[in-house]
């Protein structure tokens, strides 16, 4: 382990335990608390990645999740951000963005192209001739994109978690940890969140061996860990920022989303880089990046060094260099004369010499850093002329800071530029969010406490309902700790801007001579913070050239807003577990126990049939024989199940449906067909009469709620006197269809089923079997049936008692698809199957429902009295020839006249007793009324004929379900 | 997920309602244009709108008054003030 220091203070090692891995096929070993970056500079190999466009060598940079030209591939995942990821047992990885191997990656070549790729090449070249634009397009995707995805994956899926709080703090360095205590002493419920594995911030890598930072880390930490109103949340990142402060925090179990009172964001700055020729290079880094390798991981980035520097920050980390034993060649200051305060005092005491007024005009070296040159720098450029060269391994960049603003930017914040501090600041912050520390301009330890303490005041006096004014600049520094140009030009280039996209100075020039002269224009054009790292460490100099190019101020060039989420969050955690609640009958066990097949319906498992999966097709036809001609028992309980009373409950009924409510006889009940206010069909069911001033209700499965929602809407809306009762889920049904129904339910029932005491249509009330339940004569699958409303408790023992009775006729339990054949027999329509969004009653031929002259009103009526002449199309029967054998057509198959799209079948079944295919069609008038044969068009593209037919196609008169059947059967 | 401030029973997930949209009187004695009108288009310019909200979980109807541009509740209507006459 060539690069590894003895252990430091704040280290994140755990020296005792040592994982082997491998990267590109060669064996490597680390700490437990290496992450895969540091892992691997431990053991000298400092070559971690390829750039996106040139294959340029890259190394590390940041070790703060933007280094990504260090991205790695493992067998089942990409994209691996190797400076943040921490280090496993058993790792195979290698680099992502490589055509070869990382050492000899075929695709290096590309670079000496760069000359003929400007910017918007793609975009400027391949369109034209427009032909052979796929080939093109194939070729760049191949070389475009990062990592690959392996396409045998399977589903995985990461449960989410909620939580509340009152005060969410994001970011636990120095000044988030104060705003959390000062909050928590104040009595707030408080969530520190923190996207490290451990708290403390820059306080334990930028101030890790500053003596006066150290009993204020001790304060902090013992502080916030220990604080019975503080949740400390490490390794979880605040993702995004959503309305009423909602945010997804993601972390290594999932994602919590928190709802929080308010949010106070501490998140810091991002380091940002300097602009020179080769800044690319391994062994370029930012200052804080080495910080955090020497204080958490104890690498020792390099052997020689150089920093560059345009703050006292860029003092402190050569201070930090010289006491993990790196030689400091010299600290380069890009300004003249500038006070650094007391870290460049103790720097100038170690004897290091300092180089004002200069800049770094190249980097140099093969592969990696070999040496700087070092030139005069006036504040926009260099002078060449005098230039030095220093040969040195490392180069630190100190030249200045972005805001980490991208969650107050969502939220809605105003930024602006300070001329002070050559920062972005917060202006405006939205109702409910503050800020506080780096990312408000408080730099110094002193001034990061105090704005901590001010950002948790405001954020109390906020949740106490207090309006407030905050003073955002009370504890600003007065100095800046950035460089408001660190961009230094070259003939040759090469001295990048964006190393996510491999964008150089020129390119952003060239993108803003071209007339891109609007942030988001340029963004898009040239795709400058469009990579993987979002800007994080672009944008800011490309908002810097911009606006240079264009003459405006940085509040003038304006600033993109990223979007969530924060970093990547894998999909699957996104995703969360499959949440999508089924509910299930009381009868539910007894399906199973027959051998039920389920089948979802609206919320509900429902049977689809009896039997095993191979046996579908001769299940579903002895389901229909069945109730043809012995006994079915189908569960129904699915069915919106509504009580309507009250004084005015024949009202709401009469203006809610199509037909005339307020005529039912008590113990009869109707047919009830909804339709919107564009007369279009939205529900079915039936409603009856309980009493003069009481109704019940039902409605089809996958539209109760909605029913439920629409009949009580009108009572708010037409002022009514009604109480509606919603029982879909304390009442189960089941419908006893068939002609010996009569028979099994007469010994076990004390109501009078004779035909004349309860006619087809009625409804009676009393105890079936010993409960109490509701008995309703229905004809849906046409046949004498009775449907049984009963409490839920009391479903499982009926259906037993049925199943058991009703063994010497026969009886069978019939599913879903048997009821869709039997009803097809009968030609009744399928709400949302026979129609659609579009379909009114008088397409549905349903003209029999709309009572447009005997009824004044109800919703939907004005529309249907326009519509009745308008008719242009219409639902009818089908049927093929017996014994038809060729290819079946199925539904949604089209109508085909003239070559035209004249209709399509809405049902189609093989009916058991016609010995036929049948079927419903909506079809175009006037076809739909004159054809004697249509054709459709099946799966292999061929025309059958169909024969159009009156409906229904069986037991015309209805004589089965309203005759006494003992004599019909 | 937004929060939706009712007067009524305070802060809950906006996902716990439906928007049932403006509320508006049906024009009955309109003539077919102002008919189709009010079947077909709706109001989306940001203004101070009346609007129904449907709770799910309590069954209840709300009317709000809300101002669609800053998306802020501002008033709970009582359902006298909007009910109207269908005819028998």
């Amino acid at each position: 382990m060539t690069s590894r220091l003895d252990p430091q203070p704040l280290e994140w090692l755990d020296r005792n335990e040592t994982y082997r891995f491998t990267f590109e096929g060669q064996a490597y070993t680390g700490f437990r608390g290496d992450s895969v970056t540091s892992a691997l500079l431990a053991c000298g190999q400092t070559l971690l990645g390829r750039s996106f466009k040139y294959h340029r060598p890259r190394g590390a940079l940041t070790l703060a999740n933007h280094d990504v030209n260090a991205l790695m591939q493992s067998a089942d995942a990409t994209n691996i951000r190797a400076d943040v990821t921490p280090l496993q047992a058993g790792l195979d990885l290698r680099a992502c963005n490589v055509n070869g191997t990382l050492v000899n990656d075929r695709d290096r070549f590309i670079e000496r192209l760069s000359a003929f790729l400007p910017v918007g090449f793609y975009y400027k070249t391949f369109h034209k001739p427009k032909r052979f634009f796929p080939f093109w397009e194939r070729k760049i995707r191949e070389k475009a994109g990062l990592g690959s995805i392996d396409t045998r994956w399977t589903a995985r899926r990461q449960a989410k978690s909620y939580g509340f709080c009152d005060l969410l703090v994001i970011g636990a360095g120095a000044s988030g940890m104060q705003a959390a205590l000062t909050a928590a002493d104040a009595g707030l419920d408080v969530v520190l969140v923190d996207e490290n594995p451990r708290i403390g911030g820059s306080l334990d890598y930028q101030l890790a061996n500053d003596a006066d930072a150290a009993p204020v880390r001790e304060r902090l930490k013992t502080g916030v860990e220990g604080h019975a109103n503080i949740r400390v949340l490490p390794s979880h990142y605040a993702a995004g920022w959503y309305t009423d402060h909602y945010v997804p925090l993601s972390g290594p179990t999932g994602i919590i989303k928190m709802r929080a009172g308010a949010v106070i964001s501490a998140t810091g700055v991002m380091e940002q880089p300097s602009v020179f020729r080769f800044n690319d290079l391994p062994g370029v880094m930012m200052a804080s990046g080495a910080q955090r390798l020497i204080a958490r991981h104890a690498i020792r980035p390099g052997k020689r060094a150089v920093v560059l520097s345009a703050n006292g920050e860029g003092y402190r980390a050569a201070l930090d260099l010289l006491q993990a034993g790196i030689d400091v060649a010299a600290v380069v200051d890009l300004e003249q004369g500038a006070e650094r305060g007391h870290w460049a005092s103790q720097l100038a005491a170690a004897r290091i010499p300092v180089i004002e007024g200069h800049a770094i005009y190249e980097a140099q070296g093969k592969g990696r850093l070999e040496r700087v040159i070092v030139a005069p720098f006036d504040g926009h450029r260099c002078n060449p002329a005098t230039a030095r060269e220093i040969p040195c391994d490392l180069l630190l960049m100190s030249v200045g800071w972005a805001p980490a603003s991208q969650l107050l930017y969502q939220a809605g914040a105003r930024l602006a530029y300070d001329d002070t501090l050559q920062q972005l600041l917060p202006q405006q912050l939205p109702a409910g969010i503050f800020a506080c520390g780096r990312l408000n301009g408080a730099f110094s330890l002193e001034q990061r406490l105090a704005d901590g303490q001010r950002a948790a005041k405001d954020a109390c006096a906020h949740l106490r309902g207090e309006s407030l004014q905050p003073d955002l600049a009370a504890c600003r520094d007065t100095r800046a700790h950035s460089h408001p140009w660190p961009i230094i030009e070259h003939p040759r280039g090469k001295n990048f801007i964006d190393f996510d996209e491999d964008l150089q100075l020129k390119d952003l020039v060239n993108a803003a001579k071209e007339g891109f002269d609007n942030i988001e224009l340029i963004k898009r054009f040239s795709t400058i913070g469009m990579g993987p790292s979002q800007g994080k460490h672009s944008n800011m100099n490309g908002i810097r050239v911009l606006a240079s190019v264009i003459g405006r101020s940085i509040d003038e060039t304006g600033s993109t807003t990223a979007r969530p989420m924060f970093h990547p969050v894998p999909v699957s955690d996104l995703a969360g577990r499959r949440f999508r609640p089924e509910r299930l009958s009381a009868l539910h066990d007894r399906h199973l126990g027959l051998g039920a097949q389920m089948m979802e319906a609206g919320a509900w498992l429902r049977p689809e049939y009896y039997g095993m999966p191979d046996q579908r097709e001769p299940s579903i036809l002895r389901e229909v024989q069945a109730v043809r001609t012995a006994l079915g028992l189908i569960d129904v309980s699915t069915l919106g199940k509504i009580e309507v009373m009250g004084p005015d409950a024949a009202k709401l009924l009469d203006g809610s449906y199509t037909m005339r409510m307020s005529t039912i006889r008590t113990g009869m009940t109707r047919y009830a067909l909804m339709v919107d206010d564009s007369g279009v069909i939205v529900d079915d069911g039936i409603v009856g009469r309980v009493a003069e001033d009481r109704f019940y209700v039902t409605a089809t499965t996958s539209h109760s709620e909605a029913t439920y929602r629409t009949l009580s809407r009108h009572i708010v809306e037409w002022g009514l006197d009604v109480r509606l009762v919603n029982r879909t889920g304390v009442l189960a049904a089941m419908n006893l269809a068939g002609p010996h129904a009569r028979q099994l339910l007469a010994p076990l029932t004390d109501i009078d089923l004779a035909e004349d005491a309860f006619p087809y249509l009625g409804m009676r009330e009393g105890q079936l079997c010993g409960i109490p339940v509701r008995l309703i004569r229905v004809g849906f699958v046409g046949e004498l049936g009775y449907e049984i409303h009963l409490p839920v408790d009391a479903a499982a023992t009926l259906w037993d008692r049925l199943m058991s009775a009703g063994a010497e006729f026969g009886i069978r339990p019939f599913g879903v698809e048997a009821q869709r054949v039997l009803r097809l027999e009968k030609g009744h329509i399928i709400v949302g199957q026979d129609t659609d969004g579009l379909t009114n009653p008088f397409e549905a031929a349903m003209a029999w429902a709309v009572p447009l002259k005997s009824k004044p009103y109800f919703v939907g009526r004005p529309s249907l009295a326009l519509l009745k002449a308008r008719c242009s199309r219409k639902l009818i029967g089908f049927r093929l020839p017996k014994g038809y054998s060729g290819e079946r057509p199925k539904e949604c198959h089209l109508i085909i006249e003239n070559g035209e799209m004249a209709g399509r079948i809405t049902s189609i079944a093989y009916s058991p007793s016609l010995g036929q295919l049948i079927g419903l069609a909506m079809v175009d008038l006037p076809l739909a009324e004159a054809s004697l044969s249509l054709s459709v068009c099946v799966d292999s593209g061929d025309l059958i004929q169909i024969e159009p037919c009156a409906l229904p196609f069986y037991d015309a008169e209805g004589k089965r379900q309203t005759a006494d059947l003992t004599e019909v059967a | 997920m937004k929060l939706f401030d009712c007067p009524v029973i305070g802060k809950r997930p906006i996902s716990e309602f439906d928007y049932c949209g403006e509320v508006r009187r049906p024009p009955l004695d309109a003539d077919e244009t102002a008919w189709a009108d009010f079947v077909f288009n709706r109001n989306g310019a940001p203004q101070v709108l009346r609007e129904w909200w449907y709770h799910r979980p309590t069954g209840r109807w709300y009317i709000m008054e809300r101002d669609t541009l800053k998306d802020e509740v501002q008033r709970f209507i009582d359902p006298q003030e909007v009910r109207y006459d269908i005819p028998a």
